[in-house]
């Protein structure tokens, strides 16, 4: 690799129910997405025409995330002209690919700085706007057994003996974790505000986090995916896993990622991006890797992707300080856990998902500046992200502060 | 007493009478008091049953307080959010109430008046002509910021609600009713509050009488949700509409438009708590304080006579004489006749009175064809103007208009021949546009008896009248001017004599800087554009070719060869020389066929023989600083004027210079332009330009002296 693809800054806009009555539903997703890149060019002072590119993931990218939001939200930032835009669709994982492409653009020499980041307005624009022969296309359904992933998250619970109990644990812990980052400031350098036209503040920090969330508030909450589990999803998906008698369905709201409006962006570059616009490095991409499972229980691949992206980085698991896994359903990062031989201790250590919520193709880039405030609040030195993708795909990376 | 009557009836109807102090009903804090009492006391009342609405004035409900607006500065959008949002929640409550509540509308009900209507289940209206219905919030440069908007895209659906949001189109009550604004007539107005009631009764159980459209379940927006496909075409084309109206100077029909959109997409509240945060933006804007300041204040002002002296009696014109049936004429006699007056038409042959008359039968049978008049009412306007070749028949005439060509002999020929059938309190008004009323009355026996009426064509449509003061002329006889100004309906602004008066000078200003930089080697495209670009209604090498140069040269002969104006006093001489170019190989304008166009039938086209002789590549100039030299010219002559005597007020100055001469909206007109855009600012930027371009940018001795003693331009 030529280029060291550096952290510049990494931000964020506060998270918030992602329904009509969430507070940021008045807010289009072109704002979101501005809102951030205004914060990076006011921070520092940041001449826009400088920049290449931003890579922006979206994972409903149709009615107002539609016609390439990337390039709208530089426009929008009011941004130079010169600057292009693209957005990208790897479901989930789309914010992270956005950093990961960011990086490997950087690196390659092809250019020089790129905003990678994810816009998801999910009052807005709900999941599943865009159809597409995933889960609608009755042939290719049928012939690969495609199931929606709640299904393959009960799945993993099922294979590995989860209990109600366990998922819960993990969600309350992610509650009582997010809601101490949260409440202590660890999360103040990168969440920016999104206010109106006037300025007036319309959301200062994340509102989806429950503090008060308990055990036996979580165990009352019915399982999501019971009902159209019987519906034969459960049968069709089994026809893939002989070995399974009946697919335990632990998975509530309580354990499961909320569904959120948000956006999330960070400024990468080469080395002489900061020399030319004396920017100072927070950290680095140091590499990036995708790959695929088994589509049917879709979520297994994050700890695979962990693991080929530490040999694609030369590193080995006693390298990496801080683990952060999507909380896209507790089981998953469970099961990161076990293929990983890791502990909750080093993991998603201010919580996740299920707490703070998952605006689709936004979390992923909202990683990267969760963990980086984190390695840095401990002085910590290198964080490995992942999240698990539909169609039974796996992306990873890892950072390091310089 | 309160400034709602709270009356419960046997039925258990509450009728609240809205009687707030002084002539209407206003939003303001009274009203939010007033409201307040009122909602908290029928959300607690006993066996309700039903609410009517009425006004114990002649309207129904005035809008908002827009002296209280206008005092909403920058910095303070959070605090004035929220109390419009307070605001906004009585009428959410209102219209929450669990029983049918039922507006009466009596008379005029805009703006803020009509979006109390909004939060009713139902709407009568008094079927009479004045009624009138609408939201014009975005004629002053605001939008409908109490629900008005997101509730109209809700009732009509976002097609049919956007022109009665972005043009503030005004209704009558049958066609309110057409439009689905309102929902029933009554004839008789004493019968508002007992139709209302009847309604009540009669529908008390039904749900849809009880729970607005929007608050019931399963509701779709009329016409569609924004994100459907049928509303794509009108969500791509409408911004271009709009863009096409305010080039992008005017925020108010941007901000409507994106309120619509987001009404016809997201739920209720959210969609009333965006619209608040852009009002909120927009109360704020200079364009909203000009617009409120000149549209409506100076306006009112105006007409209300701060012009006219006010210790004489006011009179009517019965009998008017107009002297020559070209266009003016006629158009005098139309406007003039429409409004009751006897008009006798003077030309040189009966034939080209005739001709005259025929004008005011070719509008008034268009009025017949969009339904506006019928042949009776043609028939009797017509009777009312007598064309005719006699000077005998002017005899006895209270207002003579001598609307002859341009010329001082032919204007003094006409005054000594028909000065004398003057009725004996009689007076007499030229409409010049250019000649000096001061010389043209020394051809009457009677000076002080003389004036100048300075008619904008076309007179059926342009608002404006500019009335011109003689050194002798006596405030008896302006006072009478400025009474038939609003006999016929006209915005009478009054001026002291001048080349030019105030309008016709200032104006000249504009077109005089598009020539200099046409002929410094600007190109002309860029000239034309940049007028667009600053909100003319029309590219300023246009509006030269409309005028037509020949026009133009003719009027500063005239003023030289009396001896107004030297060849020194030319402040763009260069210009001058390039009309006498353009004149010499034939291009005289729009009338001659060719000017800097090339016209026919299908339009216009840039010629390129013009650019060819004018157009130097090597000329620099800045987009900036060619939108500068043609607005700030004007603004400078209009504040010189206003120095000079010329102009008699900053409210004629304002109000003269929208109305007639095209002075954009946003700027409140070329004097108030000034105090929003900075009085220090403009002064530098006068001197940066007169350093540049030359000294007819020196800002005036005026607004010097205000900019340091930190005062505006008022």
């Amino acid at each position: 690799m030529s280029n060291h693809a550096y952290i510049y800054d990494a931000v964020r806009t506060p998270r918030s129910k992602g329904k009509k009555d969430g507070a940021l539903h008045e807010v289009k997703p072109i704002e979101l997405g501005a809102t951030l890149l205004r914060e990076l060019e006011r921070r520092h002072q940041l001449d826009t025409a400088y920049v290449d590119d931003v890579v922006m993931g979206c994972a409903s990218p149709v009615d107002e995330q539609g016609s390439d939001i990337a390039k709208a939200v530089a426009m929008h930032a009011g941004w130079d002209e010169s600057v292009a835009g693209v957005q990208l669709d790897r479901f989930c994982a789309s914010g992270l690919e956005a950093v990961n492409i960011a990086a490997q653009k950087v690196a390659s020499g092809w250019e020089q700085l790129v905003v990678a980041g994810g816009v998801e307005s999910m009052s807005r624009v709900p999941m599943g706007s865009n159809g597409g022969a995933m889960f609608s296309d009755p042939e290719f359904v049928l012939n690969h057994r495609s199931v929606p992933q709640g299904i393959g998250a009960d799945l993993i619970a099922t294979l590995d003996g989860l209990t109600r109990e366990d998922t819960d644990a993990f969600a309350l812990a992610s509650q009582r974790r997010a809601a101490h980052a949260r409440d202590n400031g660890y999360f103040d350098q990168s969440v920016i505000p999104v206010t109106d036209l006037n300025g007036v503040v319309i959301l200062e920090r994340d509102d989806y986090i429950r503090p008060d969330t308990t055990m036996e508030g979580l165990s009352e909450l019915k399982p999501s995916f019971a009902k159209i589990g019987a519906f034969g999803l459960d049968d069709m998906a089994l026809s893939k896993y002989p070995e399974v008698a009946e697919i335990n369905h632990l998975h509530t709201p309580g354990n499961s990622s909320g569904i959120v409006d948000g956006a999330g962006a960070v400024l990468i570059g080469s080395e002489q991006a900061g020399k030319d616009l004396g920017l100072t490095p927070r950290g680095r991409v140091v590499a990036g890797t995708v790959l695929a499972r088994d589509p049917v229980i879709m979520l297994t691949a994050p700890g695979p992707a962990a693991k080929k992206c530490l040999e694609v980085a030369s590193l080995s698991k006693r390298d990496i300080d801080l683990w952060e896994i999507n909380e896209a359903f507790a089981s998953v990062a469970l099961r990161y856990m076990r293929d990983l031989d890791i502990s909750h201790e080093e993991t998603n250590v201010n919580g996740g998902a299920i707490a703070m919520g998952h605006p689709l193709g936004a979390t992923g880039a909202i990683l990267v500046s969760t963990v980086l405030d984190e390695l840095e609040r401990r002085d910590l030195k290198r964080g490995m992200l992942s999240l698990c993708v539909g169609g039974g795909m796996g992306i990873s990376t890892v950072i390091e502060r310089v | 007493m309160s400034a709602f009557q709270y009356d419960k009836d046997a039925n258990g109807i509450v009728t609240i009478t809205m009687d707030m102090t002084g002539p209407v009903n206003t939003m303001n804090e009274e009203f939010s008091n007033a409201m307040i009492e009122t909602v908290d006391r029928l959300e607690h009342e006993k066996d309700l049953v039903g609410v009517v609405i009425a006004s114990a004035k002649k309207t129904f409900f005035a809008g908002g307080d827009l002296r209280w607006l206008l005092s909403i500065e920058p910095g303070s959008e959070a605090a004035f959010f929220e109390g419009i949002e307070g605001t906004k929640l009585l009428l959410r409550r209102l219209e929450k109430l669990p029983v049918p509540v039922v507006a009466t509308i009596n008379g005029a009900a805009l703006g803020g008046g009509y979006e109390l209507c909004l939060a009713c289940n139902h709407r009568i209206a008094w079927n009479d002509g004045s009624v009138q219905i609408g939201l014009p919030e975005v004629t002053l440069g605001l939008l409908p910021g109490g629900g008005g908007v997101v509730r109209m895209v809700n009732l009509l659906g976002l097609e049919a609600a956007l022109p009665y949001l972005l043009e503030g189109k005004r209704v009558t009550s049958d066609e309110a009713l057409a439009a689905g604004m309102i929902d029933q007539l009554v004839e008789d107005p004493n019968e508002l509050i007992s139709t209302g009631k009847q309604w009540i009764l009669a529908n008390k159980d039904e749900d849809a009488a009880r729970v607005q459209p929007w608050d019931t379940k399963g509701f779709k927006v009329p016409g569609g949700s924004a994100n459907s496909p049928q509303l794509a075409q009108t969500l791509m084309g409408a911004p271009a509409m709009v863009h096409q109206k305010t080039r992008g100077l005017l925020p108010a029909p941007e901000y409507i438009l994106d309120v619509a959109v987001n009404a016809a997409r997201l739920p209720f509240d959210v969609a009333l708590r965006i619209e608040g945060r852009h009002f909120a933006n927009l109360v704020t804007t200079p364009q909203a304080k000009n617009m409120i300041t000149t549209l409506f204040f100076a306006v009112n002002k105006v007409n209300g006579g701060a012009s006219r002296p006010n210790d004489i009696a006011p009179q009517r014109v019965k009998k008017l004489g107009i002297l020559g049936a070209g266009m003016m004429g006629q158009g005098i006699a139309y406007v003039s006749a429409l409004a009751g007056i006897d008009v006798v038409l003077k030309d040189v042959s009966l034939r080209a009175a005739e001709k005259g008359r025929a004008y005011s039968e070719r509008l008034l049978d268009k009025k017949i064809a969009r339904g506006r008049l019928d042949e009776d009412d043609k028939a009797r306007i017509l009777r009312r103007i007598s064309p005719t070749e006699s000077t005998e028949d002017l005899q006895g005439c209270d207002l003579i208009v001598e609307a002859v060509f341009e010329k001082i002999d032919l204007k003094y020929k006409v005054t000594r021949e028909s000065e004398s059938c003057l009725a004996e309190d009689g007076i007499w008004g030229s409409n010049t546009s250019t000649l000096p009323i001061t010389r043209l009355a020394e051809a009457s026996a009677r000076p002080e008896r003389f004036i100048g009426l300075h008619f904008f064509s076309p007179v059926d449509k342009m608002p404006l009248l500019e009335i011109i003061c003689g050194e002798q002329t006596t405030d008896e006889t302006l006072a009478r001017a400025f009474d038939y100004a609003r006999q016929i309906k006209k915005t009478p602004i009054v001026v002291n004599d001048s080349p030019g008066f105030y309008t016709s000078r200032t104006i000249s200003t504009q077109t005089g800087e598009a020539l200099a930089m046409v002929a410094e080697g600007v190109h002309p495209v860029r000239v034309e554009n940049a007028g667009k670009a600053i909100g003319m209604p029309v590219g300023t090498l246009t509006l030269l070719d409309e005028l037509s140069l020949t026009l133009l040269l003719d009027i500063q002969t005239t003023h030289k060869s009396l001896g107004l104006i030297t060849d020194e006093d030319d402040p763009t001489p260069q210009a001058t020389q390039t009309m006498k170019e353009m004149i010499a190989v034939g291009r005289i304008g729009r009338k001659g066929g060719k000017g800097f166009f090339d016209w026919s039938d299908s339009g216009k086209r840039f010629s390129a023989e013009v650019i060819d002789k004018y157009y130097k590549e090597e000329v620099q100039i800045s987009e900036r600083d060619i939108k500068d030299r043609l607005l700030f010219r004007p603004v400078i002559e209009s504040l010189q004027c206003l120095d000079d005597g010329v102009l008699r007020s900053v409210e004629d100055g304002n109000v003269g210079s929208i109305m007639g001469i095209g002075a954009p909206v946003w700027t409140g007109g070329y004097l108030q332009f000034v105090n929003t855009y900075g009085l220090d600012k403009f002064v530098t930027r006068c001197e940066e330009l007169a350093r540049r371009y030359g000294d007819r940018f020196t800002p005036p001795a005026l607004v010097v002296k205000k900019a340091k003693a930190g005062e505006l331009v008022v």
